[in-house]
């Protein structure tokens, strides 16, 4: 697919990566001569200097036979303005950050009447995020397939607990609960266990389950699983203000802290329920004041992610059993930022990009791939891809068993008629079913992708 | 240092060799000659080469700005020596330093040459001899990767940067191995139509692929000791018009099939090389009438020498020495000019000095006013400040190794323009010069080592300097 991305900041960049390596045609456009000569050098793509919005610049692009133009420039109004310049120019699909609150009450009309396939707004879409995470706090990241049916859930096993030295193979007979283990993220290394694999406390573990037998399993191993009573927010921000009104309507209680009385001023106009203090969040004293002690869950949400960190941090080791959530910008250093024992840590542009790789993923979908959802965990090692069975494959109607798959890879669930299959040796994929794959080979594209060898 | 990721691409390179020397070893079956085995050899050698580096498996496959010029380095000796072999088993050319120099003039499409007797050659080794002025015309590494499977990652662009003529590189699409395979499409074709057009010209089969070889790769090596001159008149101006086409930027070849006409006129480097050669070609057609029968023949001759110079090819039809002073003036200072940047041609290059001539032209004007603030622009695109630094930084280089070089060359007691041409026509990859180096005349005169200094001449001049520099920099080899 031929995509035109305009801007390479964080966003830009990482979408640029992530499409050109899953074989997309990419063409940056940056007025920045420097960023665009590097980016192009770093990855397969070509580079252009100038101005997104400029007409003769996309004409440049090849906007004529492009298929989809991304603009993630730092300005609502440039990306708007690029994507009805290609719109006109080039009759291809366009996708939007627009990350201003005043928009995102417009985002549907914005939408429809201008004619963009998708509005992205990262402050939102890292508020939903986090406010998922609160719902479920024994959770790093959860995720859907099948519109809700299947959850795909990320935890770190606790200290004495009794996953702790026990086999893959042993767990269903011994909790007695249809889960299955996907993937294990131990010392930075992603795993895709076998049965013979013994588990380690402090492994993250991925599993796969319907949202019942989840909660079944998580009773079993004695991990809370309500959502938390109240939350307390560090820092004012958009992102604060949209997860403030989703926890509010969830029933959570809200505390917001931040030191700008300005900001506080208008959070208390605009979240009359939640609570607003006007205060240094890093005073431990002030903490301890508003009761931090006693609180479910702490998310650091300042524009310092090196503040946002050590608040984290400081929480986690002096009451462990509060859920934390960090907010990082973009950082390089997530491998470094992995290891601190932090519980889930949110990046709004990974975020961002995720979301739109995912978009595009789909789109191929209807030109030849056959992903329907794809998630990327643990720092992009790990996929977890939904496949529909459309038509005949090489993979139908043969016991799983006898398929020869490619390493690093487990199909995590079948689904068929609304039923959820955990598959074992003898069952068979067959036409119609959705299957969920979970693997850290990148770039599949069809369910025959999953064979070693054609 | 990664050295690993380029020994993996050398033996690569091994691979690809002894693949191309199986076509001088088809010519020697299907001519009968005896020199067969000598190339059996020599494939057998590079297959023992390629698997020798094969040995060693990089742990980490990419490859940064400093690994790409050093493997383009690396990989254009080992080329050339490797290519050196068979001439030497042969026993056509008996020692290896001069086979080197002819099969680096080869790769590098100089076309300069130590044979005194061309035509005593077997068939196979004219062959090779003209097949090495293809492949190196547009680049053995462009090739490798437009052919070879690799992981996708960009990296691959400090290849293509380090080895394709010209002051900045652009990829015609995103895809840098699609680009590739574009520029190699549009050159096998022309190099097609124009054994075509010599064939209907009725010129022997295998005359009709050593020269188009040669006039594709603007190298210049000849089957026939007078090069082009025995040829009829029709057939020399196929080749005119052929030196021309291969010595434009092959982007303009891009936008034309792209149907991008507009972009295509609006390169003003392809105008101005365009316009160059016929004010040159007017200037010694109408300096040089008096030599020949009749006014067509003059153009003609100053037609087919002034593209052969320009676009460095080397062929010649005429013995320009015999000239008078003013046209051949004009040739050596084509000689300099060079092609277009992104054509296959070398010299310094016309986009090159285009931006030469107008950075001064600011310089000038900042002079007269130091606050002014001016940018320099080109086909309507600003030119970013490094570009022009590494111009400049281009030229500075040229003339340390210009004067270093005849410098060298003088210790062979022969007169100056003889060593300054010798230099000129090595370094800009051309072939012939004047006066002993002429077109009558041949490098074989050298002592070895000023050859070992032309030979690095060549190398630096068709992989523009900075490569060859950093593999003799200490600085650069540490980690």
């Amino acid at each position: 697919m031929k995509i035109i991305i305009v801007g390479c900041g964080k966003v830009g960049s990482t979408l640029a990566e992530q499409l050109s390596k899953e074989g997309n045609d990419i063409v940056v456009i940056d007025p920045n001569y420097e960023r665009v000569q590097r980016i192009s050098n770093e990855f397969d793509i070509l580079g252009i200097a100038g101005s997104g919005s400029n007409h003769s610049v996309q004409e440049e692009a090849g906007i004529g036979s492009a298929d989809l133009l991304i603009a993630v420039t730092g300005s609502d109004e440039l990306n708007l303005l690029c994507c009805l310049i290609a719109k006109k120019a080039g009759n291809c699909h366009t996708i939007a950050r627009v990350r201003s609150p005043e928009y995102n009450q417009e985002a549907r009309f914005i939408q429809e009447e201008l004619g963009l396939a998708m509005v992205i707004n990262p402050e939102l879409a890292a508020a939903m995020e986090i406010a998922r995470l609160l719902r479920f706090p024994s959770a790093i990241k959860i995720e859907t397939f099948a519109r809700g049916r299947i959850e795909l859930l990320q935890f770190r096993v606790p200290e004495k607990s009794i996953l702790h030295n026990m086999k893959v193979l042993e767990i269903p007979a011994s909790l007695k609960c249809d889960v299955l283990i996907c993937a294990v993220t131990r010392n930075d290394q992603v795993i895709i266990p076998d049965g013979n694999f013994v588990l380690q406390s402090s492994d993250v573990i991925s599993i796969v389950a319907s949202p019942k037998n989840a909660s079944v399993f998580f009773k079993k191993i004695k991990i809370q699983t309500n959502q938390v009573r109240d939350a307390m927010i560090i820092g004012g921000s958009t992102t604060t203000y949209y997860l403030a009104l989703q926890l509010l309507a969830m029933g959570i209680g809200v505390k917001i802290i931040d030191k700008n009385r300005q900001r506080c001023e208008n959070l208390s106009e605009n979240l009359p329920e939640a609570t607003i203090i006007c205060g240094d969040g890093t005073d431990q004293t002030l903490l301890g004041e508003e009761g931090l002690a006693i609180t479910d869950s702490f998310v650091a949400l300042t524009d310092l992610d090196e503040e946002n960190i050590l608040l984290s941090l400081f929480v986690s080791d002096k009451f462990p059993q509060i859920k934390t959530v960090t907010k990082v910008n973009g950082s390089t250093f997530n491998n470094i930022i992995r290891k601190l024992n932090l519980d889930t840590v949110i990046d709004p542009k990974l975020i961002t990009a995720e979301y739109i790789v995912r978009y595009v993923r789909a789109m191929k979908n209807s030109i030849g791939s056959n992903v329907e959802t794809l998630y990327r965990l643990v720092n992009n090692q790990l996929e977890a891809l939904e496949f529909n069975i459309r038509e005949k494959a090489p993979v139908l109607n043969i016991p799983l068993e006898q398929l020869k798959l490619k390493k690093n890879l487990l199909i995590a669930c079948i689904i068929r008629n609304r039923t959820l299959i955990t598959p074992r040796g003898q069952d068979k994929i067959m036409l119609g079913d959705k299957v969920i794959v979970v693997t850290t080979n990148t770039g599949l594209n069809d369910i025959s992708d999953i064979l070693a060898e054609h | 240092m990664n050295y690993r990721v380029i020994f993996n691409l050398l033996s690569s390179a091994s691979f690809f060799e002894a693949a191309f020397l199986l076509l001088p070893l088809v010519t020697a079956l299907i001519y009968g000659e005896n020199v067969a085995m000598a190339y059996v050899i020599s494939i057998l050698i590079c297959l023992g080469v390629g698997t020798l580096f094969r040995l060693f498996r990089p742990k980490e496959t990419t490859m940064h700005a400093k690994e790409g010029f050093y493997a383009v380095a690396v990989c254009w000796i080992l080329f050339s020596l490797l290519g050196a072999i068979p001439f030497v088993i042969t026993k056509e050319i008996p020692n290896y330093i001069d086979a080197l120099f002819e099969t680096v003039s080869g790769f590098t499409t100089t076309g300069a040459s130590i044979l005194t007797d061309v035509e005593s050659l077997t068939h196979a080794s004219l062959f090779w001899r003209s097949f090495t002025h293809w492949v190196g015309g547009m680049g053995i590494l462009v090739f490798i990767m437009a052919i070879l499977p690799s992981k996708g990652n960009g990296s691959i662009i400090h290849l293509m940067r380090a080895e394709s003529p010209g002051p900045s590189v652009s990829k015609l699409v995103p895809k840098i191995r699609q680009t590739a395979a574009i520029l190699y499409a549009i050159y096998f074709g022309l190099t097609v139509l124009e054994i075509i057009l010599l064939l209907i010209g009725r010129m022997p089969l295998f005359d009709a692929l050593t020269l188009s070889f040669g006039t594709a790769g603007t190298g210049g090596f000849g089957v026939k000791g007078d090069s082009i001159g025995s040829y009829t008149l029709f057939q020399q101006g196929v080749i005119t018009v052929f030196m021309i086409l291969f010595g434009i930027n092959f982007n303009f070849y891009y936008f034309l099939l792209a149907r991008k006409f507009g972009q295509a006129i609006g390169i003003s480097e392809v105008r101005v090389y365009l316009l160059v050669i016929l004010s040159s070609v007017v200037m010694i057609g109408l300096n040089t009438m008096f030599m020949y029968d009749n006014a067509f023949l003059a153009f003609h001759h100053a037609a087919f020498q002034v593209g052969s110079i320009m676009t460095t090819t080397g062929y010649t039809t005429t013995d320009f020495n015999l000239w008078p002073a003013f046209s051949k003036t004009i040739l050596v200072a084509l000689m300099f000019v060079g092609a277009c940047a992104g054509s296959t041609g070398g010299g310094i290059k016309v986009s090159r000095i285009m931006l030469f001539l107008k950075g001064i032209k600011n310089e000038l004007a900042l002079a007269a006013h130091p606050r002014s603030i001016r940018k320099v622009k080109m086909d309507g695109h600003t030119v970013e400040p490094e570009v022009i630094r590494s111009v400049n930084a281009y030229f500075a280089l040229y003339i340390v190794i210009f004067a270093v070089s005849v410098l060298i060359i003088s210790l062979n007691e022969f007169d100056l323009t003889t060593n300054f041409t010798a230099v000129a026509a090595t370094l800009n990859n051309i072939g012939p010069g004047l006066e002993l180096v002429g077109p009558t005349g041949n490098f074989s005169y050298f002592s070895w080592g000023s050859k070992l200094v032309l030979i690095f001449d060549m190398l630096a001049g068709r992989l523009e300097l900075i490569p060859l520099f950093m593999l003799f920099a200490p600085p650069t080899w540490k980690r």
